[in-house]
């Protein structure tokens, strides 16, 4: 530039002195799936116990899924610090329900409380996929899956977490019995539903890396929750 | 949305005993909406040598031209048919030539060497790096989809009608989970002596 | 003059004919899609008698497997090979061209070609790019003088090293070589040292996985063990999923019967009019 600048003074504002932006980024991907079966008088769910972030894995032992009463579980996958708040928050409510009503919360009553729990904090949302299962007021088995900010929609298999896009379809197929001319026993039992859950996951791991390890099945019927655990790969 | 989303479409090709198949879906649309339903995607580039262009529909039909144009040249100046190996190894030298402005297809060939019979399939991704497995392979939009299907459905040694039921059903569960693949799809059942191509009926939403 | 008959020569190296395409829908706001990574654990180790490399087997496209058994031990020369990490094509296609280079190099010098060439092939090539081409390399190979192990990241910059590793398991495997490594270990060790820096970074690291694939290079010989180990096995599934025929509704089928020709070429005499 040939012009002297000297003595001209610069006719914008000076921004020396302003706010500076800092990024802060308050949600962390802890991956895992969960997958959730309902049947006539049981209900199936399933969850990974991998614990990871970015390319590590926390822990290879964390159970997600969370048994909020005799009857209902909520499996968890995403944010782990979101999990732990909401899950924690839930149990206390559940408690201060029973205290105040001298019943158990019906796992009807739970999926819409939760609902109201995750849509309370719209815009500033648990970052989980939310899975919630359990026997209604009539006893039979049923699933429900929620959006982070509180979708909720009920259904009778679900998959959802990092693996969802991978393991829904062939619940589609294998559950909801679509696109098929000849449909053989479509009787769906305890048995098929835990080893639908345990092939699923097994798919699941080969593919998705924020998927391994072992997998952790409930088994919901009026008799009680039941544990399962299945090994998958470690890698 | 990756570019290569823009017009959808779901693919896979499967090893089988003595045979292969490869299957797609139909549509074609830009962004949510379907423009066709009848859109190939799924080329024969020697009787029994097929590939696969998921992607960008403008780069799909460019690179399937300049593919049938190299390996017709090459059927003439050799005087021999080019195996699939051979027809990958262009493929994958063609898109690694572009690397730095890729054409936007992840393409998916099968087929049986021309003199041996051997199946072979593969993939790659849209520089050229070659995937060459012994089970099966997938492509575009629903692949997460179907990587879940065929890690559950295929097994080894499938004849080839056991096969296609089982790319048939893997595909049409797949793409009725994604909302840009669909709208029909054809199964090709490639065999030593034949090729059988069936369009079947899937979801038309 | 080109045409369909006579067509043009075309010219060597990258074509960059999409770029401005690419860069006017990339502005649109279409993202470039992603290639396939090597997440990859590839490590390396000088021994007794020459060198062993070791990778794992697992190509992800961001967090899915691509690939559950890929090659990432490439092959350069009879007596040198080289592992591979980054953009899974860009490693597989800088190892063939180099490769190609030195068997020419090969046939140009009557002399079998020496590690050090190799590395300064390879790191003038990725210089040359400035790191565009994404391949991070792990160079062995024994010589007249000896054994050698050079890293090469992509920006072409090398060191000469005993042992290394490189890759997304790169430190859960060093942690492995820093606790055991010594000079002068015997193959048996060196294998097993190897082995466990590769399951290492095939269990720690969620990038790699599948199984260990092994190269020793001694002067002379070459033992490449694909698949040395078998890490992890594929669950067994509880039920088949096999379909009855007839499952699938068939709208329409066509049938090509594929006819085997056989042309019978008849000798002909030479035009000598």
């Amino acid at each position: 530039m040939s012009l002297s600048m000297e003595g001209i003074r610069p006719h914008y504002p000076d921004y020396s002195n302003a706010p500076m932006q800092r990024h802060f980024s308050p949600y962390a991907d802890n991956g895992g799936s969960v997958v959730a079966i309902a049947g006539d008088d049981f209900v199936v769910i399933g969850a990974d116990t991998r614990l990871s972030a970015g390319f590590s894995i926390y822990t290879r032992d964390q159970n997600k899924l969370f048994p909020l009463s005799k009857t209902t579980v909520l499996g968890c996958a995403g944010c782990w610090c979101d999990t732990l708040t909401l899950t924690r928050i839930l149990t206390s409510r559940m408690q201060m329900y029973q205290q105040e009503h001298n019943k158990t919360m019906s796992t009807v009553a739970c999926a819409q409380m939760l609902s109201t729990m995750l849509y309370y904090k719209r815009f500033f949302p648990y970052y989980i996929s939310n899975v919630l299962v359990g026997l209604d007021n009539e006893g039979k088995g049923c699933v429900y899956s929620y959006d982070p900010i509180g979708h909720c929609e009920k259904a009778t298999y679900k998959a959802g977490g990092s693996a969802g896009a991978l393991l829904q379809p062939l619940l589609d197929n294998q559950i909801g019995l679509k696109n098929m001319e000849i449909i053989g026993d479509s009787k769906l039992t305890i048995e098929k539903a835990t080893n639908i859950i345990k092939d699923v996951f097994i798919s699941a791991a080969e593919r998705d890396i924020y998927t391994g390890d072992s997998v952790i099945i409930n088994i919901i019927t009026k008799e009680g929750i039941k544990d399962d655990k299945f090994e998958l790969r470690k890698d | 949305m990756s570019i290569l989303g823009y017009n959808g479409g779901a693919m896979v090709a499967m090893k089988g005993d003595k045979c292969v198949s490869i299957a797609a879906d139909k549509r074609f649309g830009i962004q949510a909406q379907t423009i066709t339903c009848d859109f190939k995607k799924v080329f024969d580039m020697g009787p029994r040598l097929y590939v696969g262009l998921p992607g960008l529909a403008t780069d799909v039909q460019t690179v399937m031209e300049k593919l049938r144009f190299r390996k017709n040249l090459y059927e003439l100046k050799e005087n021999r048919t080019m195996t699939p190996e051979v027809f990958g190894a262009m493929l994958s030298s063609m898109l690694y030539e572009k690397r730095f402005g890729p054409f936007f297809v992840e393409p998916v060939i099968a087929g049986l060497h021309p003199t041996t019979h051997e199946p072979f399939i593969c993939n790659m991704d849209l520089i050229g790096c070659i995937n060459q497995p012994d089970d099966f392979v997938v492509g575009g939009t629903a692949s997460a989809q179907l990587y879940g299907m065929c890690e559950a459905l295929w097994e080894p040694n499938l004849g080839p009608e056991d096969l296609f039921e089982t790319t048939a059903q893997a595909l049409i569960n797949a793409f009725d989970r994604d909302a840009i693949s669909g709208w029909g799809a054809t199964v090709y059942i490639i065999e030593k002596d034949k090729v059988t191509v069936r369009d079947i009926k899937t979801r038309m939403d | 003059m080109t045409s369909i008959l006579c067509p043009e020569i075309p010219k060597p190296g990258f074509s960059f004919d999409n770029c401005q395409r690419n860069a006017t829908l990339e502005s649109k706001g279409f993202a470039v899609p992603k290639a396939t990574k090597t997440g990859t654990t590839i490590v390396g180790i000088i021994y007794k008698d020459g060198v062993i490399l070791g990778a794992d087997t697992r190509a992800t496209e961001d967090t899915t497997v691509a690939d559950k058994n890929c090659e990432k031990i490439h092959f350069l020369a009879p007596n040198m090979y080289c592992c591979g990490a980054g953009t899974a094509a860009d490693t597989e296609m800088t190892t063939q061209m180099i490769s190609s280079k030195l068997e020419l190099h090969r046939l140009f010098t009557n002399r079998v070609v020496r590690v050090c060439t190799a590395n300064q092939m390879l790191k003038q090539y990725l210089f040359g790019y400035q790191g565009y081409i994404g391949a991070a390399l792990i160079l062995g190979g024994v010589d007249s003088t000896g054994p050698h192990l050079y890293s090469i990241y992509p920006h072409g910059s090398t060191d000469k090293l005993p042992y290394t590793t490189m890759g997304s398991g790169s430190l859960a495997a060093m942690a492995i070589f820093e606790s055991r490594w010594k000079p002068d270990l015997t193959e048996e060790e060196g294998i097993q040292l190897i082995r466990d820096a590769i399951a290492a970074g095939i269990f720690n690291d969620l990038g790699s996985g599948s199984n260990v694939d092994v190269c020793v290079i001694r002067k002379g010989s070459v033992d490449y063990k694909r698949t040395y180990d078998e890490a992890n096995k594929k669950g067994v599934r509880q039920a088949s999923y096999r379909y009855p025929r007839g499952t699938t509704k068939v709208l329409d089928t066509k049938v090509f019967t594929v006819e085997e020709t056989v042309h019978q070429l008849e000798t002909e005499s030479m035009d000598t009019a």
